[in-house]
């Protein structure tokens, strides 16, 4: 894996974004972690260090966010799912402007082992009404979307990488909110990632190809709200659809992208992700042995392509 | 009505302030019948010092409830809004009719506070242990803009079993806001048992002081220690202020009074008329409570 982790892209946005003097970031002493030491050593005064006290942490966020300040908290994915109950109330409830930022998301993150790995934060997020999620799957995408959640209306959850990233998008890259971005079109199979996943979709695309299969490949930046129209049309004009993600099978990205298609004229789908709690190894490995990796995707694919031979 | 300033006789001011407060204990009493659910005992136990906060201290434009430089109150302990929302009706900040409409669907007084339904209302609380947070964040923005606002924050004595009390206590002694006053609303009762038999939190004057706040104790049912102490908080610069406020769960009705029955429950129509008899000064205590156990035997 080469490129760049969607952590470090985000501390670097967050400190452009600080210029902006609403902008606050709030550490649970992990700073190095997420990359939020760049803040404070860039604008100390509005940095927070809150010590390990998560539940704080993000309430002084909403406090903030009262005030008209725009905090970003950050902590692991999964210290950050984990307080569940004052995001609903303080953030979600309270409909304020805090951003919740997991990094460490998934079993992506490797050699730390489970007790790290966030693997049910999109679905404790998913659940409040009001709440915003994103996964950008490279710098540029996370530079952008650290940039529009300044200006964004109401919560929001950011999940960021550990690890390092490709880019899967060019310099003519635009982030929009809401939009999924089609990044290969295709009509036999439509592939369908977020964050860390969008590279592996990418790879399956590249071999299904050399087997003669068309597979779109769809990056959904935002899972919440979830982009239905780019999702019914892949419904209809590929009538197969893999999901693959670095999250728990319930309630994530292939959970949001079933509901739409159940809603649609319908199509087949194959949902790939982590059902277990995860353990120590190295990202591809991992990646490999818990189903989500490029060639279980390419598999998946042939197989729903199969089923109808 | 506009808020009381304070007179050259400041004992009339103590003398108005606990009339507002007996009004305070009264609308809440008729609230709570009509809602037919509810809290009395946490409510009546803080009139007081939501009558010394609403109707004199706290820096309010009633009439305008968003003004950026307003004192900001959060009530941590959210079950007890109802006394609130009658404080909010006596300043005007919210119409008095809609305190009969407390806890009825799509009623902007929902049965803990919610900010986006009703003015005034600055966070949405109700669960516990939450509310010190959110004023730590707003005291940390007032404080780093420098702005003329403070962050008053009531807590309740069973909350302090909570663990997120005491990071977010931790913190504000830490960052030394001085624009943070805590009230810790100490009525010795939480919904099942007497908060000593639960898990004691004492000492817990003891315990703020340990996380380098200023502490006052105070008999929070004496209006005029709740205006010395909601002073002095002002003039301590270099940390934030925790009124412990000493109080008694239900005062103000004889048969409420530290009985754990009444942490969560309303009073029925024949209850309220006793209870607000007594709030009145209509009958004393003990013709209270005859009347009270007498509808117990009456058999309802």
């Amino acid at each position: 894996m080469g490129g760049k982790a969607t952590r470090e892209s985000f501390g670097e946005a967050l400190v452009r974004a600080g210029s902006d003097e609403r902008v606050w970031a709030l550490d649970g002493d992990l700073m190095k972690s997420t990359f939020t030491h760049l803040f404070r050593e860039a604008h100390p005064d509005r940095f927070v260090e809150c010590g390990i006290a998560e539940k704080n942490m993000i309430g002084v966020a909403a406090g903030l966010a009262l005030a008209g300040k725009v905090p970003f908290a950050a902590s692991f994915a999964c210290f950050i799912a984990n307080r569940l109950e004052v995001i609903r109330m303080s953030v979600g409830y309270s409909n304020v402007n805090a951003r919740l930022v997991g990094t460490h998301a998934g079993i992506g993150i490797g050699d730390d082992g489970a007790s790290q790995m966030g693997l049910e934060d999109i679905a404790a997020m998913r659940a409040l009404p009001n709440m915003a999620v994103l996964q950008p799957a490279d710098d540029r995408e996370t530079q952008q979307t650290v940039a529009y959640l300044v200006e964004h209306e109401g919560p929001a959850y950011l999940r960021l990488t550990r690890q390092k990233l490709d880019d899967v998008n060019d310099d003519s890259y635009r982030f929009e909110f809401g939009r999924a971005v089609q990044l290969r079109d295709g009509n036999d199979v439509c592939l369908i990632g977020t964050g860390a996943t969008v590279q592996e979709a990418l790879r399956a695309a590249d071999e299904l190809e050399k087997e003669g299969v068309s597979a779109r490949v769809l990056n959904v930046h935002t899972i919440k709200p979830i982009d239905a129209d780019a999702i019914v049309a892949a419904a209809a004009d590929c009538k197969r659809i893999v999901t693959v993600e670095d999250h728990n099978v319930a309630g994530g990205l292939g959970s949001a992208v079933a509901e739409v298609v159940a809603q649609s004229n319908g199509a087949r789908v194959t949902i790939l992700g982590v059902r277990d709690y995860g353990q120590s190894g190295s990202p591809d490995e991992l990646y490999e042995a818990y189903g989500i990796s490029a060639r279980h995707v390419a598999q998946a694919a042939r197989s729903l392509i199969e089923r109808e031979r | 009505m506009a808020q009381l300033t304070q007179t050259e006789n400041r004992d009339a001011l103590v003398k108005q302030l606990e009339e507002e407060a007996r009004q305070l204990r009264i609308e809440d009493i008729k609230m709570l019948v009509k809602a037919g659910s509810g809290h009395p005992g946490g409510t009546l136990s803080a009139a007081e010092m939501i009558a010394a906060l609403y109707l004199h201290k706290l820096r309010l434009r009633p009439e305008e409830p968003e003004w950026p430089d307003r004192d900001r109150f959060i009530l941590s302990k959210g079950h007890c809004v109802p006394i609130v929302y009658a404080a909010l009706a006596r300043v005007g900040t919210i119409p008095r009719e809609w305190l009969d409409t407390l806890r009825k669907f799509g009623s902007p007084l929902q049965g803990h506070p919610d900010r986006q339904r009703c003015p005034g209302i600055e966070a949405n609380t109700g669960s516990l242990g939450q509310g010190l947070s959110i004023a730590v964040g707003l005291a940390t923005a007032s404080h780093h803009d420098q702005s003329p606002w403070r962050v008053y924050c009531m807590m309740g004595d069973g909350e302090m079993q909570s663990g997120h009390i005491w990071e977010a206590a931790m913190l504000a002694g830490r960052r030394t806001l001085p624009n943070l006053v805590g009230i810790l609303d100490n009525n010795q009762v939480q919904q099942s048992l007497k908060v000593k038999e639960i898990l004691d939190i004492d000492p817990v004057a003891q315990k703020f002081r340990d996380f380098n706040w200023h502490v006052r104790e105070i008999n929070g049912h004496d209006v005029g220690e709740c205006l010395d102490a909601l002073d002095e908080a002002e003039t301590v610069t270099d940390r934030p202020t925790m009124i412990v406020s000493h109080t008694v769960k239900g005062k103000g009705v004889s048969w409420m009074e530290l009985n754990p029955d009444w942490h969560g429950k309303a009073p029925s129509e024949e209850e309220g008329e006793i209870a607000i008899a007594e709030l009145e000064g209509r009958i004393d205590a003990e013709e209270s409570k005859r009347r009270f156990e007498a509808l117990g035997k009456g058999g309802k």
